[in-house]
């Protein structure tokens, strides 16, 4: 057996290292949220104790529900994510069965065209695809966000999925042609439901960078009505430097909405990652 | 399927997703690289070959902040590349420790930086470093280093490299899962054998499991590379998008935005900023070839 196995020492090492880091990993966070509950003299006095009943405040919170429209903003993240991984998921796939399921003339062609942009990232077009949302009209609409992410997704959700899809038994599928289905229940009846656990390591991946992204919002959807969470949060902090109790507030709850995405996603996040999904 | 040749339903299991990705990805990213070429005159497009790139790299006025910012975003890759990976290779060397309790909740305790936006993750630094908050100082105090305390995101010699640390801070998340993937995948039988040897512990790590996670250390390189040219997000939320003091924070991401969307009194340039991201393109397509072909075909791997 492994010496360090056997040895307490190292053990106790080991869990010192990662308790440490861990600290570390969630010290700002935790910082920010007993902040966002405390009175402002309490946050410059001591900022490291938790809020008691004398230091306690919810004044930040009644200004940034007075100030900003964080439900618009979340409704706007909500939509633009939403929307996005069903286009991904739903055109990904589709495109995935064609690739892994029929031979024909240009697949391998295809199939590299379509992973070219896996390494590329999208926001090197910007300048072109602002220039085409302007022509289009699309600019300041959710439309424009859910198109560019949905493009940005495709290329990774179509090489997974076509890994996977590889794997659903021939048999199963030419069962199901001898019964006279068609190509397109094929697809939808027997294929997508045995590779549902692909589709949600797809969407995972995808949902976090949909959600959290400032670029696109910032050049594309700028105006009042469709800021997603991330730029509102972005602009309202800009506007209130100076009020610490709205800023820490602003954040924590900018925090909240990932946080529950993460205690809810985290198991399907983690098994995709290391299921070697990426590799 | 009749004697027709074209089989509809490929065509129409393909259409949606080859349309939408070349419409707004593949179109857009080359329409972007011919209009570095053109120039605004007069409200009308006028082709001018490499002009725009010969103004980039090499007029005083544009090449200043062009060198900056490549120096800067170079700076801000070395530092992920000597911090953030040698960090989550070593949490994932321990968290793959066969009988560590609890790694379930290190880890998934230590990927919640990754999945915070760069606002919240900027901010949150800002106001932690900041010296009018004082949590910085006084947690140096305590430990009687006071004196060691600068206001780091505000002097020009260690914006970046606190910056860049922030990000390390928020990304090592990423190099930790992959490579603890790959340390899971390495069969026991392999790891029994050397043990046999009398390889164990450190030596182990280095002799055994090192040399057969390679093929991962070269994808998290590589995604740190495209990554970090690409980087725009957090120096716009710490910053602003003039990446303060005096440019230090400048990179790659922040010069194009201020370039093509223009700030304060300079008028947004569409054509210099094409300019700048086919640079930054030509950059990560090197870094893409690189590790392509001359990385991942040396690189040894071992089928189980």
């Amino acid at each position: 057996m492994n010496k360090a196995r056997r040895n307490p020492f190292n053990i106790a090492a080991m869990h010192g290292a990662l308790i440490v880091y861990t600290l570390i990993a969630l010290f700002p966070v935790f910082v920010i949220l007993i902040n966002s509950f405390k009175t402002r003299k309490a946050i410059f006095r001591e900022p490291l104790s938790l809020p008691d009943a004398e230091s306690f405040s919810m004044i930040g919170y009644q200004t940034v529900m007075k100030q900003g429209d964080f439900f618009l903003y979340f409704q706007n993240s909500m939509i633009v994510t939403v929307a996005s991984l069903f286009f991904i998921l739903l055109f990904g796939a589709m495109a995935a069965f064609a690739l892994s399921e029929y031979r024909f003339r240009g697949n391998t062609l295809m199939g590299l065209y379509l992973a070219l942009g896996i390494m590329i990232p999208i926001r090197i077009g910007t300048v072109a695809i602002l220039e085409m949302m302007v022509a289009t009209g699309l600019v300041n609409t959710l439309w424009a966000l859910i198109l560019v992410y949905t493009a940005q997704g495709l290329p990774l959700a179509v090489f997974i999925l076509s890994e996977f899809m590889r794997q659903v038994s021939d048999d199963l599928k030419n069962a199901g042609r001898i019964d006279g289905l068609s190509e397109y229940t094929i697809f939808f009846r027997l294929v997508l439901p045995l590779v549902r656990p692909a589709m949600a390591t797809v969407a995972v991946f995808n949902m976090i960078p949909i959600w959290n992204d400032l670029w696109f919002p910032l050049i594309l959807a700028p105006a009042e009505e469709t800021k997603t969470l991330t730029l509102g949060s972005q602009v309202f902090i800009g506007q209130f430097v100076t009020d610490w109790n709205a800023v820490l507030s602003a954040l924590s709850m900018a925090i909240l909405p990932v946080m529950v995405l993460y205690v809810i996603f985290s198991r399907q996040l983690i098994r995709g990652i290391t299921s070697g999904a990426v590799k | 399927m009749g004697k027709s040749r074209i089989r509809w339903h490929i065509v129409v299991f393909l259409a949606p997703a080859v349309l939408v990705y070349t419409a707004v990805m593949i179109f857009p990213l080359f329409n972007t690289l011919r209009l570095a070429l053109y120039t605004e005159v007069e409200q009308s497009r006028v082709f001018v070959g490499l002009d725009n790139f010969r103004r980039l790299f090499g007029d005083p006025l544009w090449s200043e902040a062009f060198w900056n910012a490549l120096g800067n975003n170079f700076w801000f890759f070395f530092i992920h590349m000597l911090v953030q990976n040698p960090i989550g290779i070593a949490l994932a060397a321990i968290l793959s420790h066969p009988r560590l309790r609890f790694a379930a909740f290190y880890r998934s305790a230590i990927f919640i930086p990754t999945i915070l936006s760069f606002v919240i993750v900027g901010f949150a630094w800002k106001l932690i470093l900041s010296p009018i908050w004082g949590i910085a100082p006084d947690m140096l105090k305590a430990i009687g280093l006071k004196s060691l305390y600068a206001p780091w995101l505000g002097k020009e010699e260690y914006a970046l490299t606190t910056l860049a640390l922030v990000s390390v801070w928020q990304f090592v998340g990423i190099p930790m899962m992959l490579i603890y993937a790959a340390l899971l995948s390495i069969p026991e039988e392999i790891l029994e054998a050397a043990e046999v040897e009398g390889i164990t512990g450190m030596s182990a790590f280095w002799k055994i499991k090192l040399p057969l996670i390679l093929p991962s250390i070269g994808i998290i390189s590589i995604l740190t590379f495209v990554g970090n040219f690409n980087a725009f997000d957090l120096i716009y939320a710490a910053q602003g998008a003039l990446a303060g003091p005096d440019f230090s924070t400048d990179i790659l991401g922040t010069f194009m935005y201020r370039t093509f969307f223009g700030f304060q009194l300079q008028l947004g340039d569409p054509h210099m900023g094409s300019a700048i991201a086919t640079s930054m393109f030509g950059i990560i397509l090197t870094g893409v070839c690189i590790y392509l072909f001359v990385i991942q075909t040396r690189i040894r791997r071992y089928q189980f």
